[in-house]
């Protein structure tokens, strides 16, 4: 699921699909998707009739439907249209209608080029045959850094996917607030622990937290696993090869139950909006969320934030890793124009279309390490550093693993434990015994 | 049923002459002319094929995928036979399965108990002609107009924890959403909220339907107001009692948006409904496990409907 970029968003998604004003096009992909559900093998041979390889036209299906990011989208496109002379036709869907479909739009008839994320699903999709391989592509990609590559290659070590931008998870804070009180960034959890309990003398939460939606804490829990485990446990359990039953994954939830004191309480019924609101407040004293909490904050605020990744927790370990979602492009099995398809691909990840993302949308990282970043704030800056130095990134739970264990099982799990943490071995064998159910082949 | 003829005598074919008295089934359907039959035929057709392509066949369907494992992705060939073991995994395995089961209970018993007589209440004083009535009537009947994601938003605005109007009057902290123990009873008090104005509507137009002259010989015969309306309105009203029965059976079967809009039927707001869509609807594509529940909810309204159907007849035949 990706986080909402704005207030709007988030307040657009309170509204479901079947109520919102849907616009035509949507619509009628609904509806496509709905003769796809009925008629998947009907449809499945009706792609091919494409027209002639010269076709100066390839069609992009975007999840990028709100105003700012359609537009820096069309900005984009823009660019590509006229250093290539192609036409591009741009298929905006609601941002969750198109993550809700995407089964079916990608089995009946996806546009040539689609909008997705790195990760677990990407991966599943390349291995099902949705997906087109982009090897050669990258072969022509300036820029990427071998982590965006990793993040990039499907099971059979072929590249299936574009990245265009990211966005860290770390923990901010106020900088006034830490100068006033003396605060230091903590750089174990030792520290951390301590100047948590300074903050509570100081009056305030320590750490502010809120899980109404369910995802939230997973990043909660991303971090402590890769901080106590490693990324590749982080990997390993998040594909079913691990055990949750383990000794590893009950230090994650013992580490976490020594922490939730120094959480907000009550916290399943805030919104994130609302537990940055109180890091915004000067109530909370730090928040562990992703880049989008400046949504929150406005003007000074913002440059107020500041933040520091997780500390380390075993130094065998480190503190290198973190999640850092990564938003991108990738190429449906049989495009109608393959060719085309390519090159609007390559130039999505060129430096020039990262240029032309930073100019226009202050609230993302690009992924091109040549895009000119000088427009960036100081807090994309750092952001940019930090994700740069980590030895590895992670994508965040839901999108490294199923989406069925994380919505149908994850989720009520986190929640389960975060009202009742006492029962951590109740709690890991229920997820292992349904993480059977679900990864059975 | 009688065997009048259904349509004019002037448009229907001349019976024959040499018609045998004992072969009235035939005699009836030669009744009806050419024209008729088409018409007959295709308003039985119709509506037969509609119900059997939109709710047999998915129900149908839905049945069978309980069986599968399918993801929804790849051909039907492809989908593997499963058989109980998805029923198995909902009962043994499937922690949010069992908080469902009792919420919607829950909610049956407290739309039953609270919220319908209370809607009757108010259907009865309205009934009285009040200054006011049309105001009232609106007032109440508002929440049941609104659009789902509106309400969501109301309460929202009413329950957040930090920012809600309920805290901030009251001066208390409770975690209205985030409080399993206490998010049900908020959510029934949302639902309780439009429930009361639904059957409020149906049972007022009950009401102005009831031939005054019973209630004048009630009180002729010196009845007080209150037996009037139990010894004599009420079981004039058989009618709209089930069908205020049934509407809050259904509602309470069915109830999905307000849970779904609040935190998708999680953490204490457990819904079968929710679960289902939780499983099926959207990325998650669970869809054999999703039918397995989706399944346990049909055989769950069925029995309701052939309880009420059952009734019905009885009542017709009477």
């Amino acid at each position: 699921m990706s986080r909402p970029r704005t207030r709007a968003e988030y307040l657009a998604r309170l509204v479901p699909p079947s109520v919102a004003g849907l616009n035509r096009r949507s619509l009628l992909a609904g509806a496509a998707g709905t003769t796809a559900l009925l008629g998947t093998g009907l449809l499945a041979g009706c792609g091919s009739d494409s027209g002639g390889s010269d076709a100066k036209t390839v069609s992009l299906g975007s999840n990028q439907s709100d105003p700012k990011p359609k537009e820096v989208v069309a900005k984009v496109v823009d660019g590509f249209q006229t250093s290539s002379g192609l036409q591009v036709a741009v298929n905006t869907v609601d941002h969750n209608t198109f993550q809700e479909n995407i089964n079916n739009y990608l089995q009946g008839r996806p546009d040539d080029v689609f909008m997705w994320f790195a990760g677990y699903r990407m991966r599943f999709f390349a291995a099902r045959g949705l997906a087109g391989d982009l090897s050669d592509v990258w072969g022509r990609l300036s820029g990427m850094s071998d982590a965006f590559r990793k993040a990039s290659t499907g099971d059979d070590g072929k590249q299936y996917f574009v990245p265009s931008s990211y966005y860290p998870w770390a923990v901010f804070y106020r900088k006034s607030v830490w100068q006033q009180n003396g605060y230091q960034e903590p750089k174990t959890l030792d520290d951390l622990t301590a100047l948590a309990g300074e903050m509570k003398k100081d009056g305030l939460t320590p750490i502010a937290f809120a899980d109404k939606d369910g995802w939230p804490a997973m990043g909660t829990f991303d971090i402590l696993n890769l901080r106590i485990n490693g990324y590749q446990f982080h990997i390993d359990l998040m594909a079913g090869k691990e055990s949750w039953t383990s000794d590893k994954v009950k230090k994650v939830f013992d580490t976490w139950r020594g922490l939730l004191p120094l959480h907000q309480p009550d916290s399943l019924g805030r919104t994130w909006q609302e537990a940055a609101q109180s890091l915004q407040q000067k109530k909370s004293g730090m928040y562990l969320l992703g880049l989008f909490v400046g949504q929150q904050f406005d003007g000074d605020d913002l440059a107020d934030l500041d933040f520091f990744t997780f500390p380390e927790i075993d130094p065998a370990i480190g503190a290198k890793a973190l999640d850092a979602p990564i938003d991108g492009y990738m190429m449906a099995r049989k495009p109608k124009q393959e060719a085309n398809a390519r090159k609007l691909l390559e130039y999505v990840g060129s430096k020039a279309a990262a240029d032309i993302t930073v100019k226009n949308d202050p609230s993302t990282l690009v992924a091109n390490g040549e895009a000119d970043t000088s427009g960036y704030s100081a807090l994309q800056r750092k952001a940019a550093e930090v994700v740069g130095s980590a030895t590895e990134i992670a994508q965040f739970l839901d999108r490294d693993t199923r989406p069925d264990f994380a919505s149908t099982v994850i989720i009520p799990a986190l929640q389960q434990f975060i009202k009742d943490p006492k029962d951590i071995d109740g709690l890991t064998s229920s997820i292992e015994n349904q993480k059977k159910s679900i990864f059975t082949d | 049923m009688s065997d009048l003829p259904l349509i004019r005598a002037d448009r229907a074919a001349p019976p024959p002459a040499a018609a045998t008295p004992t072969g009235g089934r035939r005699r009836r359907v030669r009744l009806l002319s050419g024209t008729d039959r088409v018409v007959v035929t295709l308003m039985v057709l119709v509506p037969l094929l509609l119900v059997v392509a939109l709710v047999w066949l998915p129900a149908g369907a839905t049945v069978l995928l309980s069986g599968t494992d399918w993801d929804g992705i790849g051909p039907i060939s492809d989908i593997e036979w499963v058989g109980g073991r998805n029923y198995a995994d909902v009962v043994q395995n499937y922690p949010p399965f069992v908080p469902a089961v009792q919420n919607n209970l829950l909610w049956l018993a407290a739309l039953f108990v609270v919220a319908t007589p209370f809607g009757m209440f108010l259907a009865v004083l309205l009934d009285k002609e009040l200054r006011g009535t049309r105001f009232y009537q609106t007032a109440l009947y508002l929440p049941v107009v609104l659009s789902l994601a509106l309400i969501g938003f109301v309460w929202q605005l009413l329950y957040s924890r930090d920012q809600g109007l309920l805290n901030a009057v009251l001066g208390t902290n409770v975690d209205w959403y985030g409080d399993p123990g206490v998010n049900i009873w908020a959510v029934l008090v949302a639902a309780g909220w439009r429930h009361v104005g639904y059957v409020m509507l149906l049972y007022l137009a009950g009401l102005k339907g009831v031939d005054p002259s019973l209630r004048e010989a009630a009180a002729v015969d010196g009845a007080s107001e209150g037996r009037t309306f139990f010894k004599v309105i009420f079981p004039v009203l058989r009618p709209i009692n089930i069908i205020v029965l049934v509407v809050t059976v259904i509602e309470s079967l069915r109830a999905f948006d307000l849970v779904w809009v609040i935190n998708k039927g999680r953490n204490g707001l457990e819904l079968l409904s929710a679960l289902v869509t939780q499983n099926v609807v959207g990325e998650a594509s669970r869809i054999g496990f999703g039918s397995a529940l989706a399944t346990i909810m049909l055989v769950v309204s069925l029995l309701f409907i052939t309880v009420y159907l059952a009734t019905v007849l009885r009542e017709g035949r009477r």
